[in-house]
């Protein structure tokens, strides 16, 4: 019992794991960009909620709908006015400049909230629990995971049902031939990003919610969400959602093996799909 | 003469160091067919990547209905009524038959082609609409690429070597569906490598070489000598 446990709380996790991927996932499918800054982006909007919460005295979930908007137009004005200029044939400005960007960010939230870790706290929720057949599941993981399902799902539905998501898919495709469409690449890109940081926005308030944060703390998620992308190929939105699970399930495991363990067998499980499916899990049939 | 729909005045244009046109001067008449002929590396696609926006030049050195367009980007161009079927088809690998025609609708100008129009000309692309693009044979492919130029409802469209890698039998099909599509009072340039069909569809035909107009003339006089001499050179 306590191994199944361990699975199923690992799962949960996972969803996290996806949240936190999944506005990577959409920007690398859309433009091919590759983030460095998406983790420190997370940490920012967990400190607008905090700002929110303090300043409105609401609950964090409640604050999802300032932060969700504010953080939108933030990838909106960022993508149109620093990122898009980035993007070539070259993938090395993008990095770097998203690197500086990670950097930028970590000192102005520094200068602002100092180095102390913080927390959003939720109240009651944070310990309630649900009992599924002899199973504990805690209410905010499994809140978590759910949103996590249905953020991807939404995703999926915009890419594959819309036409936004016609012009997403045909940039991806072929820039050029998209822009004799009538399609302007880089307001499409700057929706690209402003989805993606409305994503980022409910992975930082969940993260919050869970864990303490500093301003520190992007790096680190970048990683699990960098992982949770390339296990479940890249671009492949439901493939990134089974990456995050992937990832909170190795790393279920490894705790319950050894409670030291449970990070390094998240990167273990990684680099083993890496050597086995170069391409990830599900990579997308072009390209 | 009325104004032309679209003129090209002293175009250059270059890939970095390589300059690709030099001092092209073109003109296509309200509802006139040309035809662009020449080797290969003439020059032919990068005066239709031009022309739709997708290499910047000069604004004045392009202008259409007395408008310079040569500084646009291509999206700008495309919403002003200029359609290109590129060579080589280029359809979006991630989208299906009827996404891909429905994406070129997007400028959204009124005129006489729709999903329904595209289908009348070329009905085995209806039974074949939920199939992504890449599974259709080349021909309908290049079926698709046209269909998708024509939802824009263009008054100006460029065909890039239509006939590029088809079975004759396609190629034959393609151009007997043409006067359909320029009959709605298009006007067309036509890039081709097949002299003797370019001649037969267009009114007046340009011969690049290497980057340079070396011969324009009505596609009903010109004669073989001149033809070949354009091509090759003296
Ligand atoms: N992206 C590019 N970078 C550098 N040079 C290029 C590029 N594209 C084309 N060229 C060069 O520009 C010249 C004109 O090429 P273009 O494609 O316009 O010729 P074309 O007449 O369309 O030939 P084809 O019949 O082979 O399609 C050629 O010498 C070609 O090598
Ligand atoms: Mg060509």
């Amino acid at each position: 019992m306590d191994w199944v446990n361990a699975i199923l709380q690992g799962t949960l996790l996972g969803g996290l794991y996806a949240l936190f991927a999944a506005g990577l996932s959409l920007i690398f499918g859309v433009m091919r960009l590759v983030n460095i800054a998406h983790g420190d982006l997370i940490v920012l909007a967990a400190y607008l909620a905090l700002t929110v919460i303090m300043a409105l005295g609401i609950h964090p979930l409640m604050s999802l709908l300032a932060v969700v908007p504010v953080m939108a137009v933030v990838g909106y004005v960022l993508q149109r006015s620093i990122l898009n200029r980035t993007l070539g044939d070259d993938i090395l400005p993008p990095l770097l400049v998203s690197f500086g960007l990670s950097v930028i960010i970590q000192n102005a939230l520094l200068e602002t909230y100092t180095a102390d870790p913080q927390r959003l706290s939720a109240g009651p929720i944070e310990v309630a629990s649900l009992n599924l057949g002899g199973l504990a599941v805690g209410y905010l993981p499994f809140l978590m995971f759910v949103t996590a399902v249905a953020i991807i799902g939404g995703l999926q539905i915009v890419f594959y049902r819309t036409g936004l998501g016609r012009a997403f898919r045909a940039v991806s495709d072929n820039q050029d031939i998209a822009q004799l469409m009538g399609i302007n690449r880089r307001h499409v890109f700057a929706l690209a990003m402003a989805l993606s940081l409305a994503v980022t926005a409910v992975a930082g308030i969940f993260l919050g919610i869970r864990t303490s944060f500093d301003p520190a703390t992007g790096p680190a998620r970048l990683i699990f969400g960098f992982e949770a992308v390339i296990i479940g190929g890249m671009g492949s939105l439901w493939g990134t959602l089974a990456g995050g699970v992937i990832l909170g399930v190795s790393q279920a495991i490894g705790a319950q093996v050894n409670p030291g363990w449970q990070i390094l067998a998240g990167h273990v499980a990684f680099l083993v799909i890496l050597a086995v499916r170069p391409r990830g899990l599900f990579p997308r049939m072009d390209g | 003469m009325p104004e032309p729909i679209l003129r090209t005045n002293r175009l250059d244009a270059r890939y970095g160091d390589f300059q690709a046109l030099y001092c092209v001067d073109m003109e296509l008449g309200e509802g006139e067919v040309v035809a662009i002929i020449g080797a290969n590396g003439a020059g032919k696609t990068t005066l239709m990547r031009s022309v739709s926006g997708l290499m910047k030049n000069a604004a004045e050195q392009i202008v259409y209905r007395g408008r310079p367009i040569g500084a646009l980007r291509a999206d700008q161009v495309a919403e002003l009524g200029i359609g290109l079927v590129p060579e080589g088809r280029q359809l979006f690998p991630s989208l299906s038959v009827e996404e891909n025609l429905i994406i070129g609708g997007r400028v959204g100008r009124s005129g006489p082609w729709s999903l329904a129009a595209i289908y009348a000309l070329f009905p085995v692309l209806e039974e074949r609409r939920h199939l992504p693009s890449t599974s259709l044979s080349g021909g309908q492919q290049q079926m698709v690429a046209i269909g998708r130029a024509l939802m824009a409802n263009p008054d100006l469209v460029m065909f890039d070597e239509i006939s590029l890698g088809l079975a004759p039998v396609v190629i034959k099909q393609i151009y007997d569906a043409l006067p359909g599509i320029v009959g709605e009072g298009m006007s067309a340039v036509v890039v081709e490598q097949d002299v003797t069909k370019a001649l037969s569809v267009s009114s007046r035909v340009y011969c690049l070489q290497e980057g340079r107009v070396s011969l324009e003339g009505c596609s009903d006089t010109v004669t073989r000598e001149e033809i070949s001499r354009a091509y090759f050179g003296q």
